[in-house]
């Protein structure tokens, strides 16, 4: 038996394999298609403090090996999400982790003092990286300053763990994870999604509504596995990886690079049952490999 | 989600194909304005799931029908599927068209392009109902009018084509059947002009209309939150809260 938990912060998963904000609903959108239980974690839909209709259709564009969107954080926003979400999905057993993101500094401390006392809610993940809100978002995630004004302040009023999503969209991502963790970040995940653009060549148009928006899936991987290699040896707290994760394989890497954990996201459109797979992935490769935990390849990167 | 098995794979012109797909199990049950999501092969230029309405389903045989057209990569993929190949499966996904209130109802069913897809399975449901339909096809020139032996099963069919070359020429809210029949209720599936006009009239005539949307998306239940159109209720997802709408819930 190999030992697949994992500690990130204050919180315990079961094994290192979440599911990423956006791309997971509130887990039930998944219920038909698998086990809940059998994975680490899910990230839900990113919250924030009011509703919010997000962007005009179209917002998304197939690109090569992955996919582009702008979907705008569309969302009922949290007291929705308390008293009508909550409910249905607290039930779940796996770790149930809310993405907030906000336009204000206050909107982010409103949101998180509301889900404090949601007990089957063990964290946030603090989403200062969304590319595809004109106010706010990302704006917050790609200055040192910002960054840390956020964290600081949420970190005041939440009481539990505080996970910070941080943008590729940086000069130097090291930067700003020092800097989150600094003002008391419990956890770091990265990447979101880097900013890009498709065009309609024949009609001379954007194809996004919003011209330009966030790209996911393969063709992110190995920027995205450079960022997670960069932020885990700079930072103390554990790194939660993501980017263009298809198979166990792709997970083993970025745990290999240094992460305690990783988010599967755009892959769970092409098959609803993959962060399953995924997981029994990384069991097989730790027995295949005589390793008893987990542990044993978290940054075990040989250079 | 499934994995089926091609059982034929069949050219209907250049632009056009019908995959016939089979399985050992039975089929799941499947209501007329439902899709499926192909999975082709997650290859550079067909990464993601490819969303394809319900043509058929031919449940003596276990079969389902899927009228495609070649617009991409991925559709070009699935042209050149072979018989005995596996294909995996999400379905079905969706809403349905709603049945009319009596038998008595007068349908049309509009469709234009590879949208007359789910109309074909409509109209046989329509028709074990004990309810006669009327189909009114268009498309661009006579190669675009697709199923028409298969259509005639089920109803009287009424075709336009924008060349002449066959049916009336011009579109189909030309349509000289427009004037001559009285309807009940109006179900659409095309590009989406055509169906604005198809909505217009039904609008203006107080006939109850249903519109099958095909909003480009990731998923197709619900978790991606791309394919969404504006609707009376605000931004709602074309996989679950549609395809199918009725015109009213449209903010058109």
């Amino acid at each position: 038996m190999v030992d697949l938990k994992v500690k990130l912060g204050r919180t315990e998963l079961k094994n290192p394999v979440m599911t990423a904000s956006g791309t997971f609903g509130y887990g039930t959108e998944y219920a038909d298609f698998m086990d809940l239980s059998k994975i680490g974690g899910i990230v839900v839909k990113g919250t924030t403090l009011h509703d919010r209709q997000g962007n005009s259709y179209p917002r998304m564009a197939e690109t090569p090996s992955g996919m582009l969107n702008a979907v705008g954080l569309q969302n009922k926003g949290v007291e929705y999400f308390i008293h009508k979400i909550y409910p249905e999905i607290k039930s779940f057993d796996t770790a149930l982790f809310v993405n907030v993101s906000g336009s204000t500094i206050e909107d982010y401390i409103t949101t998180a003092e509301m889900l404090n006392d949601l007990d089957r809610i063990p964290g946030i993940e603090l989403n200062i990286s969304c590319p595809n809100v004109k106010e706010g978002g990302m704006a917050f995630g790609t200055s040192c300053l910002s960054a840390s004004q956020v964290v600081k302040e949420v970190r005041r009023v939440y009481k539990k763990e505080i996970m910070v999503k941080l943008s590729p969209n940086v000069t130097d991502i090291a930067d700003i994870a020092l800097a989150v963790e600094a003002e008391g970040a419990d956890s770091i995940s990265l990447i979101n999604t880097l900013l890009g653009m498709a065009i309609n060549a024949e009609k001379r148009i954007p194809i996004l509504s919003t011209v330009t928006g966030g790209l996911s899936g393969p063709a992110v991987k190995p920027v995205a596995l450079r960022m997670v290699w960069q932020v885990a040896k700079a930072v103390k707290v554990p790194v939660v990886g993501m980017g263009g994760i298809m198979n166990a394989t792709d997970a083993i890497e970025f745990l290999l690079a240094g992460a305690s954990a990783i988010q599967i996201g755009t892959a769970n459109f092409i098959d609803p049952t993959v962060s399953v797979k995924v997981v029994e992935g990384i069991e097989d490769y730790l027995i295949r490999h005589n390793y008893k935990s987990v542990y044993d390849i978290i940054g075990a990167l040989e250079i | 989600m499934l994995d089926l098995v091609v059982k034929d794979n069949l050219a209907l012109n250049d632009q056009y194909f019908l995959l016939i797909v089979g399985s050992d199990s039975v089929l799941p049950p499947m209501s007329p304005g439902q899709f499926v999501e192909l999975r082709v092969d997650n290859s550079a230029e067909s990464f993601l799931r490819r969303p394809i309405s319900i043509n058929f389903v031919d449940y003596s045989a276990n079969q389902l029908w899927l009228l495609i057209q070649v617009v991409g990569a991925g559709t070009a993929k699935l042209a050149t599927l072979k018989i005995g190949d596996t294909i995996n499966m999400l379905l079905p996904l969706g809403n349905t068209f709603s049945m009319p209130q009596s038998k008595s109802n007068k349908p049309l069913l509009v469709g234009g392009g590879v949208g007359i897809a789910p109309l074909l399975f409509l109209g046989s449901k329509l028709k074990e109902m004990g309810i006669e339909c009327d189909f009114l096809l268009g498309g661009r020139s006579e190669q675009n009018l697709l199923q028409l032996n298969e259509f005639s099963k089920y109803g009287n069919i009424y075709t336009t084509t924008e060349d002449g070359s066959h049916g009336e020429k011009g579109f189909v809210t030309n349509h000289s059947i427009l004037s001559k029949n009285k309807y009940d209720i109006i179900y659409s599936c095309g590009p989406t002009p055509m169906m604005k006009a198809v909505a217009d009239y039904a609008q203006k005539n107080t006939i109850e209309c249903e519109v099958s949307l095909e909003n480009t998306m990731a998923c197709g239940f619900g978790a991606c939150l791309c394919c969404v159109t504006d609707s009376v209720d605000g931004h709602v997802c074309v996989c679950t809260e549609g395809p199918v709408f009725n015109i009213k819930k449209l903010k058109w």
